[in-house]
């Protein structure tokens, strides 16, 4: 994909970071707001199709050295384990649980450990459909 | 604590850190390593002696499933004991044989931990007391048996032989499965121990003989007896050690374990009694019999197991008779058949493991094991020579060596069985020793054959590979040990006998409290004594004049045996199942959507109407507004006109109008989430048909025949209606109680107020880690088709 299209990719640079920050906030605000992990994943994996689309791949790998393949392993890994964690303390399989805390600058916050999986998720799901359009793009 | 839980997982902890140390020790043999695991594991089972020969039995459990009754219970009686004991004694010495045994182009870190994977599965075998725990380690046994005899893959017969076995092991093992379940379904749970307290109830239960029968399979097939018995010649691919670990002393001996587990459980019926009575002594005769024209040692030596293995079964079949009797002195009487099997369990291991290594160390140092160019090497290989005299020998059932005294035993088990008075024995009875005699005079003839024709005679020094010299002196410790636990045994079997095999017989048979049966290796002239000296005068006769009567092994003709017709069986197997590949994966997508669909309507319907669910009542629905009314209407217009679309891109543009109506009907209906996930989606959806835009064939009008149209149309429509269907009797009908007050308490339950996230993250946490798992499979399946289409192969576009 070789596209020179200077107005798409000065767009798109401010467009990116705008879908990150909000990829980042649905994802952190799923617990009590709409988001979650899921579409926080999206969003954040939508971004990253923009910057592949205004710039050549290459360019974007050279500035983003992750291999989403890997990182979509991580994300499954990462929510298997989040759920095997709680059987050491005598939970079942997945079992999540939640506390509220002072935090110093936020006050007082709720923690949760659904947070970890969805976190998983979210990895899973950026790594998979990135993964997914660049093995696309890249064949020839 | 847990220690017996421990000792199973020990070698499945070292088979994980194999890779890890092998890269660190450099030349260092890691064999070394390895030995230390049977070795220590030898001597925690050793110091658990005293306490079994008490009378105790030990049990631990960890509860794993308890909701369905699986649990870890391990349990420990003396047959576990036994059996424990032969799986890391020989185990240590396999393993120390294996260190000179392979040559330094094998592949070290895989055959050690294949080892060490089916020394921990075969010892879960043994101490399991959960039925479904017990039958897991036993496929893994066979997986782990696959792997050891495929370990020198690039050999056509290896494959073969691994394929073999496994199919065969395998499939006995599911029918193991399925009487283990048929148990469960009588006596509802799946502990051995309780089965066995219970199940006098269940005798006349309908599914007691089916289950006896599947789990006799289970038995018969890993145990190789006739007709399964066909795959073990071929496992002689395996390394040598392998096949002297698990082909003959520990593996194959499962099947005799699961027998012997479950006398308590199935003995005392005349169907338990003549089924392995009579497939034991086939197997003896049989095997003995074949083996006596094998012309490669380690062929001869696998016949020769099949025939050890069908002597221990008919004699646990035998003995399943005393707990007829209960306790007395009948039961005492033929309670001692099932003392002379676990005697004769662990003498052949000894005589057999020494054998395999003698062949071991034959094949390694002159390069051949084919007994047409052997001969003469007792000049060049002295202590080798003494090995196979003392094992073959002992094997034989000579005095002076503990074979003898097993097939003592195992005579007087069999003319005591004559006079059986119960399962109508008197009218065959007399055939059980004849075939035991018969099978042993072959029995001793091949013996004869290993021993005389390998080491007497004149040397072919011509035909060999290399030079016979005696081995390194570590290749000779483990059969030296073993030779000297054969002549041991003779001398002081009772030691074995009290502390092993009489609380192991008191397990079997729980009946039986008198005094155990004291082996003596003289009884005075009495029926056995005159056996044996027969088959020594006959066997030596046959022996010398084997070239006259050598005819009788023509008269089967070559196309009438058991492996041609499981090679043929193979052939129709995969012949089918390519016939009916190739007729409905056709490679056409409308083809493969006509199969979901009509699945999914035959399920999704077949089920709707089934279960009286189907109910539509629309009074209770609020009225259509104008806006949805509008968005139906454009979502009815895009949907019908997509199939007429004259271009791809027009097609599209369509499907992403009914897209983004999806999404507006969510902001209609207020979800935000669903809407927001939509329209996202939608975006990325839009980008991958601008990508495979390019790649996409030209855009045809489908030039495909009417019939087929029409069918294609009503298979489409009604997938549209069931799904309708459903969507209304959703909403209308109640088939099951309404779980929405559980999530309604999302706030107090899961600490959240995002409903949807609370089931995803929490109620349902398991559905979408599964569903993650999915989504990163077909990531994966994407990335490899695309990577790997047109026979590029891997590895090109991986810079």
């Amino acid at each position: 994909m070789n596209i020179n299209d200077v107005i798409l990719k000065t767009v798109s640079k401010g467009a990116v970071l705008i879908i990150l920050t909000f990829g980042i906030y649905l994802f952190l605000s799923g617990h009590n707001q709409p988001g979650g992990g899921f579409i926080g994943g999206l969003v954040i994996a939508s971004a990253f199709v923009l910057m592949f689309l205004s710039y050549d791949s290459e360019t974007v790998s050279d500035a983003l050295p992750i291999d989403f393949k890997k990182l979509s392993a991580f994300g499954v890994l990462l929510a298997m384990l989040s759920g095997i964690a709680p059987m050491f303390f005598g939970g079942a399989f997945l079992a999540q649980s939640f506390g509220y805390f002072n935090l110093p600058i936020f006050g007082k916050t709720e923690l949760a450990t659904v947070t970890v999986f969805e976190a998983g998720i979210a990895l899973t799901v950026v790594g998979v459909v990135v993964n997914i359009i660049l093995s696309i793009s890249e064949d020839e | 604590m847990y220690l017996l839980i421990l000792a199973i997982l020990i070698p499945f902890i070292a088979t994980a850190l194999i890779p890890l140390i092998h890269k660190r020790i450099g030349a260092f043999h890691i064999g070394w390593f390895v030995l230390l695991v049977p070795l220590a594991l030898f001597l925690i089972f050793i110091m658990q002696i005293p306490a079994i020969s008490n009378g105790e039995t030990l049990i631990q459990a960890v509860n794993w499933i308890p909701s369905i009754g699986i649990n870890f219970t391990v349990y420990l009686d003396g047959l576990s004991l036994i059996m424990a004991l032969l799986i890391t004694g020989m185990g240590s010495l396999v393993v120390l044989y294996s260190i000179y045994y392979l040559s330094s182009s094998d592949s070290f870190p895989h055959f050690y931990a294949y080892l060490l994977l089916f020394m921990g599965a075969m010892l879960g075998v043994v101490l399991s007391d959960n039925l479904l725990v017990l039958y897991v380690f036993w496929e893994l046994t066979s997986i782990s048996s696959f792997l050891l005899i495929a370990f020198w893959y690039h050999r056509k017969n290896s494959r073969y032989g691994a394929q073999k076995s496994l199919l065969i092991t395998v499939f006995g093992g599911f029918g193991m499965l399925a009487g283990f379940l048929m148990l469960h379904s009588m006596t509802g749970t799946f502990s051995i121990r309780e089965t066995a307290a219970v199940v006098g109830q269940y005798t006349d239960h309908a599914l007691f003989y089916p289950a006896m029968f599947l789990v006799l399979l289970g038995a018969f097939t890993k145990s190789a007896q006739f007709p399964f018995h066909i795959w073990l010649p071929d496992a002689m691919e395996a390394p040598t050690p392998v096949s002297a670990y698990l082909h003959s002393a520990t593996m194959v001996k499962a099947g005799l374990y699961l027998v012997a587990r479950f006398t308590p459980i199935f003995g005392g019926t005349a169907e338990w009694f003549w089924t392995i009575t009579i497939v034991g002594l086939i197997t003896l005769f049989w095997g003995a019999f074949c083996a006596v024209r094998q012309t490669d040692l380690k062929a001869l030596l696998a016949y020769s197991t099949i025939s050890q293995l069908g002597l221990i079964m008919s004699l646990l079949g035998l003995g399943s008779a005393a707990l007829h009797f209960g306790d007395g002195e009948q039961g005492a009487l033929y309670g001692l058949a099932i003392f002379a099997a676990l005697f004769h369990m662990v003498n052949h291991s000894t005589f057999k493991g020494a054998l395999f290594m003698v062949v071991g160390i034959v094949d390694h140092q002159v390069g051949t094991r084919d007994i047409r160019r052997l001969g003469g090497l007792m000049a060049f290989l002295p202590i080798t020579f003494t090995f196979a005299v003392i094992g073959s020998f002992s094997m034989a059932g000579l005095p002076l060596l503990n074979g003898f005294l097993s097939k003592e035993m195992f005579f007087t088990a069999s003319v005591n069985a004559v006079s059986l008075p119960i399962f109508g024995v008197s009218t065959w009875g007399l055939l059980i020793p004849i075939i035991a005699w018969t099978a042993s005079v072959f029995t001793f003839v091949y013996c004869m054959i290993f021993v005389f024709r390998t080491f007497f005679g004149a040397p072919q020094l011509k035909k060999l590979d290399r030079k016979p010299v005696e081995p390194s002196i570590g290749m000779l410790i483990s059969p030296a040990i073993l030779c000297v636990l054969i002549v041991g045994l003779f001398f002081a079997p009772n030691l074995l006998g009290d502390h092993l095999l009489k609380p192991a017989l008191h397990g079997i048979i729980p009946g039986i409290s008198g005094a155990a049966p004291h082996i003596s290796a003289w009884h005075g002239f009495n029926t056995e004594l005159f056996m044996t000296l027969g088959i020594i005068v006959v066997g030596t006769l046959l022996f010398l004049t084997f070239r006259s009567w050598y005819k009788i092994y023509l008269i089967q003709p070559a196309g009438w045996n058991f492996t041609v017709l499981y090679n043929s069986l193979l052939q129709d197997l995969k012949r089918a199942a390519n016939w009916i590949t190739t007729h409905y994966m056709t490679g056409h997508l409308p083809a493969y959507f006509a199969y979901i669909f009509v699945f999914f309507i035959a399920a999704a319907g077949g089920a709707l109407i089934s279960t009286g669910a189907l109910s539509i009542d629309l009074t209770a629905d609020s009225p259509i507004t104008t806006y949805e009314g509008m968005l139906i209407a454009v979502m009815a217009i895009a949907a019908i006109s997509i199939p007429f679309a004259k271009s791809r891109l027009t097609a599209i543009l369509l499907n992403g109008v009914l897209g983004f109506s999806i999404a507006i009907f969510f902001v209609l209906f207020r979800a935000p989430d669903l809407a927001l996930t939509q329209l996202v989606i939608e975006t990325v959806t839009t980008v991958l048909f601008l990508l495979c835009f390019n790649f996409l064939p030209e855009w045809k009008t489908e030039d495909s025949s009417k019939r087929i149209k029409i069918r294609n149309a009503v298979i489409a429509i009604a997938a549209g209606v069931i799904v309708t269907l459903i969507g209304l009797t959703v909403n209308s009908g109640r088939l099951f109680e309404s779980i929405s007050g559980y999530f309604e308490d999302s706030y107090e339950l899961a600490g959240g107020d995002n409903i949807v996230n609370a089931i995803l993250g929490d109620f349902r946490a398991f559905d979408t880690m599964l569903e993650s798992l999915v989504l990163f499979i077909a990531g994966l399946g994407v990335y490899t088709l695309i990577r790997l289409k047109h026979g590029k192969g891997p590895g090109k576009d991986e810079h």
